[in-house]
């Protein structure tokens, strides 16, 4: 089923706060096979010039989609069943380090077809609890059939 | 702040030597807990082919992960890349058995940037597939 257009532009409300914390990012890192040190001894962080350890690029997946909520919205018509991943992009103000405690908002950009899926793409503006940018996210998402 | 490469000693066109990123079905279960995708497709054969795939295949993200690690292996600081992004082109399938699969990635510098910044594009493979394309990071150097 195509999905509904009038879903672009549409934003979630912020998340509620994310505590990026030291245990997360070494169970993270861990999982993705990275043995580097700034990820798990705030030491050897501090000893690279970073307040605290440091988050993958990838980690901001772990928080970043509040827009899951409208993206389960019943009105979108989105079949996850047939859901896959087809593009991400992180795109950094500064550094995420362990304390950082961040609000995700959530935009649909854009929602398009190309040949028989459907492609629907949501950004997330993530910052501090007191409103400093910290990164952008970019989630494409292709229900596979959907446009058929 | 503490990148281990140097903008000066860059030229556009230099290779960055390839890595081999083995992947097996137990990396996937820990990057299911870690990430909390829990879709089954990436850790359940029996609904993996329910869906029309050959078996279970590794989330994206994690692929993009050895992406990024091979930039910040390479950079020698995690907090230096300022922008990195993917398009997912094929999966990557995870055999139950002891080896798995391998992803290989290798990059090649793409441009200078002004600020000290370079653009170093991603490839990585796996099975003979191209698994990213359009993969790019964008590095703080020193």
């Amino acid at each position: 089923m195509a999905l509904n257009r009038d879903f672009v532009g549409r934003a979630s409300a912020p998340s509620s706060p994310y505590e990026v914390s030291r245990v997360k990012i070494k169970e993270f890192a861990a999982a993705i096979g990275d043995n580097n040190p700034i990820y798990r001894d705030r030491e050897a962080a501090r000893a690279a010039g970073h307040p605290d350890v440091v988050a993958p690029p990838t980690f901001p997946i772990v928080f970043s989609l509040a827009g899951g909520a409208i993206l389960a919205d019943p009105e979108l018509g989105l079949n996850f069943a047939m859901v896959v991943h087809g593009e991400q992009r992180f795109q950094y103000q500064r550094p995420i380090y362990a304390g950082d405690e961040l609000v995700s908002v959530s935009t649909v950009t854009d929602i398009r077809s190309v040949g028989r899926n459907e492609f629907i793409t949501v950004r997330s503006d993530v910052t501090t609890v007191g409103g400093e940018p910290v990164c952008t996210t970019y989630n494409t998402i292709v229900e596979r059939g959907g446009a058929g | 702040m503490a990148a281990t490469v140097k903008y000066d000693d860059i030229e556009v066109g230099q290779e960055i030597p390839a890595a081999d990123y083995p992947v097996r079905r137990a990396s996937l279960v820990m990057y299911a807990g870690a990430s909390g995708d829990f879709n089954p497709i990436h850790w359940n054969e029996r609904f993996a082919k329910t869906v029309g795939l050959p078996d279970v295949i590794a989330h994206g993200m994690f692929t993009m992960a050895q992406g990024g690690r091979f930039v910040t292996d390479w950079v020698g600081d995690p907090a230096a890349v300022v922008d990195y992004g993917v398009r997912f082109s094929s999966m990557v399938v995870v055999p139950d058995d002891e080896k798995g699969a391998v992803i290989t990635v290798s990059g090649v510098i793409e441009e200078k940037l002004e600020d000290k910044r370079v653009v170093v594009g991603l490839t990585a493979r796996c099975d003979g597939s191209r698994v990213l394309s359009k993969a790019r990071a964008v590095v703080q150097l020193s």
